[in-house]
Formats: C-alpha cells, structure tokens, sequence
C-alpha cells in the first residue's frame, strides 16, 4: 500500500528494510546512532539532518556511531564490506569526501577489478549534494560527476521519495561499491511510496514527463526545476520530455538517445561545477552518438564555474533556475541554421 | 417539468484528482439520447468517455478542449429545449459557486481499500455501493482492483460491488501459497465468507474469469451468476510468450510493448500505466509470483486448465464478453454453449477499460 512519506523518511524506511531482510546490513556514520555519548540520548540523533533516527533503537549496536575520521571510517566499511558484511555509511557532505580518495577510488573501486572478480565490495556510502542550504562553498557542492569518473563505482542520484527508496535497496543489494547522494533540498518532499520493499535498477533513467519538442535531462533536485520549467513551456504551447537517468553510472545512454531521436533537441540540467560535469558528459554522448537526430545545438544548464557563493542573493543566482532552464529550451527551439 | 442534467468529471480510481477534457464527441445545440457518447476525458493513467446520464439537448459545453478540472468540475449542461436559456444560466452559477474542487458528491468520506486476512495472507480489497446483490470483481494476470475503475463505481449504482486484489497482486500480500486455479477459487470463496457475503454475482476477468468458473463449481450454492470479460480456462490457445514477458520484465521499454497488446487502441497506454506496472512489478515476491501462477496455468505454450465441458452444464447464468481484437486469449473462445454471448468489436484484451459503457451496460444483475 503506497502512502505519502518524504524523501528522508523513504531513505530511513529503505536502510530499515533492508537491515531486517538481511543481518549484514549495518550502519556507520558520524551520529548515525546519537553522537552525545548518553544512553538516553543515543536514540535521538540520527545523523547530521536526522535521516537514521531511530535505527539504534531497533537494531542496536548495528547502527555505529564513528569519530570525526572520514578517512578511518570511510575505509573500514570498505574493508567490512570485502569481508562479508554490508555497510551503510554516511559521510555527511560530499564536500568532505577528499580525505577519503584513496580508499574510494582506489581501493573499493578497484577491488573486483584487480583480485579478478573474486572480491565483492557491497558497501554503500551516503552522502548529502547540493546548493540551497546556505551553508556556504565548503557545504553545497554537487560532486556525483567526480566519482562518475571512476570505473568501478556506481553513482545514485535520486529525486523522488519513491526513487530514493527503491534506488537506496538496490544499492545496498549490490555487490559493487555505490555512491548515494541525496540532496539535501529534497529532504522533506513527499511523493507516494510503497511500504512494501522494492528495488529499483541502477541503470535505467526515469521518464518524468512525455513530450515531443525538447528532451531535457535533469538530475537530482534540477528534475524539479526542469518540471517547474515544462509546466510553464506547456502553457506556451512547448511541450518538453525530462528524462531523469537516476544513476550516472551506470548511465541509460538509450533512453536519452531514444528521447532525443524523437524530439531532436537536448537541454541537460545539472546543477554540479559546469567543467567535466554531466552535463557536458551528456551533451558529448548525444553529439557523437546522436548528431544526425539534432536540429539545434545541445544547451546545457549548470552554475558558473566558481565556489558556491555564501551570500543568499548569489547564491539563489548560482543555482540553475526555472527561468534559465526555459530560456535554454527557447534557444534550442529558436536555432536557425 | 423538465430536467437539467449536469454533465461532470467523472472520478475514474482511487488516485484522480483531476483530468484533462480531451475533445468534444457531441456539439453545442445536439440532440443527445441517454447514454450517448459526450465527451472524451483523460486521466494521469488513461482516457475514457463520458456518456449522456440522461436525454435532451447538449445547451452547454463548459469545459473547454485540454482544460484539466478536478473532479466534480462541471463540463457540461443536457436540457430539454423548453428550458429557457436564463434558468440554465442560474443554473451553471448556483453549481460553480457551490462546487468546490476535492469534494465530490459521495464526498471524501467514501473509505479507501480495506484488508482481510485470508488463511494468514493479507488480502486488499475495495468495497463501493450498499444496494442491491453483492458483486465481485476479480482482476486478471498481473492486474489489480484499480482495472475496474470505470466499472466499480457505476456498478455500485445498484449493487454492493467489492473488488480484491488476488495474492501476489496489487496491494495483496506477495506470497502465493496455492497458485493453482482451485487455490485461488477456494481464496475467492474463503474472502466472500470472511466478508460475510452471502449469495453473490462473480465478474472476473482473463486469469480473473478462470478463477470465477472454477468459483462458481465449488460454490453453485451460492454463486447467482458468473460473467467472465476475455477469460481464460475456455480454450487452450493463448499468448505464452506475451505472459512469460510480463512476469519477467522491468524493463519500461518492454512493458510499454506489452501494455500495448492488451488494447485494440494502443494510444490507450499512458506513461502512468507503464509506469503503475513498472512500480507493481519491482515489489519483493512479484516476480516469483507471477512465475508461479505461470506454472500453473501455462502446459507449454498453451493453457492447461479448460473448463469448457465442465461449465456448460452449470446451472447458473454465465455471460461471456469478449472483446474482438482481444490478441491475448483469441475472441473465438467466447463461444460457450448455454451461455449469454457478447463480442465487442472495438476492444482488445481490456474491453472492461476500452469499451467500458458498454461493458457496464451489458454487467447488470
């Protein structure tokens, strides 16, 4: 039966399944139990914005509560999960994931490559994207185009409270290493989801909406953005398709390719640093594999190539608006040979 | 004295809120007879039309073309040509300033889905009207209680109509214990005892019909009668291939393909509908289950439970309807010595969703 939860709760309900489905799932993570060190109040933290609360409660000791030590605990679930167990670990903002390189590109994203496949490395690492919170450059980044770079690591990039549910399962039934970045934006969406367990494949886009003018692709929290630009488009007679891929790696390089056949014009909407990101990783792919389908040049939406600015104004300015990703689909419209 | 009859938004399932007035089948100024087809509607998950409730003349088209109205919105307005133009006015302004979108005339209160356990299995189940005998629809392969929604809520117009989610499917627990066809009809009549439905009408359809044939023989006592929409279990010939697909496919390209084949219309399927499928189809337990039911039912490519001998000498009315361009189960099993026989010549496999006025017409008890 579905009913209305938030894209936290969903995550929440997601790592709790999966924890009663199978005992090697386990927790780690700076507060993930509780953090003030008191019994009492173990149960009542649940990581930085509370997306685990509750989880101690119900499977105690599963649910580890680390020091301050990315690098540490970021390498023992990696270490745990070549040993058999599967390790759910928060490292609050991607921002901070730079301490911990080595063990991420290096060492989860190798080790079935170069024990010949007999390693499996079914760890999970979670962590917060995004712009918006003001919380300044250190906090707001959207980094998931820096570990779709890596071979060996798979990227999940949900908008949806029912895609975050399913995608977070799959994830944590994987064998190979995923990165999970829920922005932290969408944490109080709501949308139906189903209280029963299901996963979602890693590697198949979504279609959010059908359209024959434009496909525009968005990810993460840029999918509502993009919707928020179709529904005014639509009022002008512009009908666009948003393709949602949810994981950028894998990526479903087909359904893209089929929208744009289809419509012959791409709009990518990422909200990440605009050098080497998805967007242009995107517009790449449907120019080499897809130019004959074009009538107008790929457009890609993204933030100016600098830090996330702390000031509200610059900051809500830095962010890929409604209004933007509209102009972007009028040019590819508008485009005259 | 003459009557005016509001034409409205229909509320077609659980989840409508709204829908979009797809085109005008019937002008301005026509002369409409009941149950004549108006106007075609669309909602998140498909398009259907809305007939004529009552005679005269189409004085009002309200709602416009591709205007999306909450359900209840007023689109249109029949009278008699006697009515003078200044009542109809009083009338249009007297609904509009009343009629406040969400609240339908049955109101929020008509309840959700309710659940039963069946032998320690949860069963879902919708339950619309409180007259006349009791119905129970039984939805087909890898369907759900939501197939009925043009059908449920017209129905229980005249009848106590209950809809259930079979196991394995829709909101019912995932777990088949028996998938064979006596499990499932022993389930259907073990349900109608728990519910305390005494004497009751079966509407089954496809996998669905099966289930209220074999019903039916276990339980002539209390089964009044039996109509089977596309059913299985009368013939052996049937679309292996299209059934092993959807129970293992969750890929949306493919189930687009799939979802196609159950209607003569394929424009019919939305992305709502593939995409409803998709989410059934990514629950735990679905795909065992459905591969279950498969095995049970598939000898081959053919189906190895037919019934045909057995219910032709029932006892008990049986309608058979069928739609023409059904390319699932063939339109030629709906041939049934003793038996009340409709084809429908514009429906594929769902004629209860593609031809569903007249399914509805044709479903009287």
């Amino acid at each position: 039966m579905a009913r209305k939860i938030s894209f936290k709760q969903a995550i929440n309900e997601a790592i709790a399944q999966e924890m009663g489905r199978d005992e090697t799932v386990i927790v780690m993570g700076e507060d993930n139990a509780g953090g003030m060190g008191a019994d009492g109040e173990r149960d009542a933290w649940g990581g930085v914005l509370g997306v685990t609360k509750g989880l101690y409660g119900k499977y105690g000791d599963r649910v580890m509560d680390t020091p301050i030590s990315e690098s540490a605990f970021v390498g023992a679930a990696i270490g745990a999960a070549a040993c058999g167990l599967r390790p759910v670990v928060e490292l609050m903002f991607v921002d901070f994931m730079g301490v911990c390189f080595d063990q991420i590109f290096n060492q989860a994203a190798k080790f079935r490559y170069m024990f010949g496949g007999k390693a499996v490395t079914p760890v999970v690492v979670r962590t917060m994207i995004g712009a918006g919170f003001r919380a300044a450059a250190q906090h707001s980044q959207c980094l998931y185009s820096l570990f779709t770079h890596i071979p060996g690591l798979k990227c999940v990039v949900p908008s949806s409270p029912y895609d975050a549910k399913g995608l977070l399962i799959q994830s944590i039934r994987d064998d190979d290493p995923v990165i999970f970045f829920e922005h932290k934006l969408l944490y109080g969406l709501e949308s139906e989801v189903p209280e029963e367990s299901y996963a979602i494949p890693l590697g198949e886009a979504n279609i959010v909406r059908e359209g024959d003018d434009v496909t525009i692709v968005a990810i993460a929290r840029m999918v509502h953005v993009a919707q928020q630009a179709a529904e005014e488009l639509a009022k002008e007679g512009i009908h666009v398709e948003i393709i949602d891929p949810r994981t950028t790696s894998p990526l479903d390089e087909e359904t893209i390719l089929d929208s744009v056949a289809h419509t012959g014009r791409l709009v990518v909407v990422d909200e990440s640093h605009p050098r080497c990101n998805m967007a242009t990783d995107i517009a790449a792919l449907v120019a080499q594999k897809a130019f004959g389908d074009l009538k107008s040049p790929v457009k890609t939406v993204s933030g100016p190539h600098a830090p996330v600015p702390f000031s509200d104004a610059l900051e809500d300015l830095y962010i890929p608006s409604p209004a933007k990703v509209m102009n972007a689909v009028k040019e590819v419209l508008e485009y005259a040979k | 004295m003459s009557q005016i009859h509001p034409v409205t938004m229909p509320k077609w399932g659980l989840s409508m809120q709204e829908g979009r007035v797809n085109r005008w089948i019937a002008n301005s100024g026509d002369f409409i007879q009941a149950g004549a087809e108006l106007v075609e509607v669309e909602s998140d998950k498909i398009a259907g039309v809305i007939e004529a409730a009552g005679a005269g003349v189409l004085r009002r088209q309200i709602a416009k073309e591709n205007e999306v109205l909450p359900i209840g919105a007023l689109l249109g307005l029949i009278a008699d040509k006697e009515v003078a133009d200044s009542e109809i006015d009083t009338f249009v302004a007297e609904f509009q300033s009343h009629f406040v979108p969400g609240e339908t005339a049955e109101g929020e209160l008509a309840a959700g889905p309710e659940t039963v356990k069946v032998r320690g299995r949860t069963i879902s189940y919708l339950r619309r009207g409180d007259a006349g005998e009791a119905v129970l629809l039984i939805h087909g392969f890898a369907g759900d209680k939501n197939n009925w929604l043009f059908n449920h809520e017209p129905l229980a117009a005249t009848n106590t109509v209950y809809a259930l989610d079979l196991p394995g499917h829709g909101n019912s627990e995932k777990v088949i214990d028996d998938p064979s066809l006596d499990g499932f009809a022993r389930l259907v009549l073990e349900f109608a005892d728990l519910l305390q439905i005494g004497q009751l009408h079966l509407v089954g359809h496809s996998l669905g019909g099966a289930i209220s044939l074999a019903a039916t023989l276990r339980g002539r006592d209390r089964i009044k009668s039996v109509t089977v929409i596309s059913s299985a279990a009368l013939g052996r010939e049937i679309d292996a291939e299209y059934l092993r697909c959807l129970a293992k496919t969750n890929s949306r390209k493919e189930l687009k393909v799939l979802a196609g084949r159950l209607f003569a219309n394929e424009g019919l399927v939305t992305r709502q509908l593939v995409e409803d499928l998709l989410r059934f189809k990514r629950l735990d337990g679905v795909q065992a289950a459905l591969e279950s039911i498969l095995s049970e039912f598939l000898d081959g490519n053919q189906q190895r439970v037919v019934l045909r001998e057995q219910v032709t000498n029932l006892g008990k009315p049986i309608r058979v309807i069928w739609g023409e361009k059904d390319r699932i189960i063939p339109a030629s099993h709906a041939a049934l010595a003793g038996a009340e026989v409709h084809t429908l010549p514009n429906a594929g496999h769902m004629a209860h969703m593609e031809a569903a006025n007249e399914v509805n017409k044709l479903l009287q008890f």
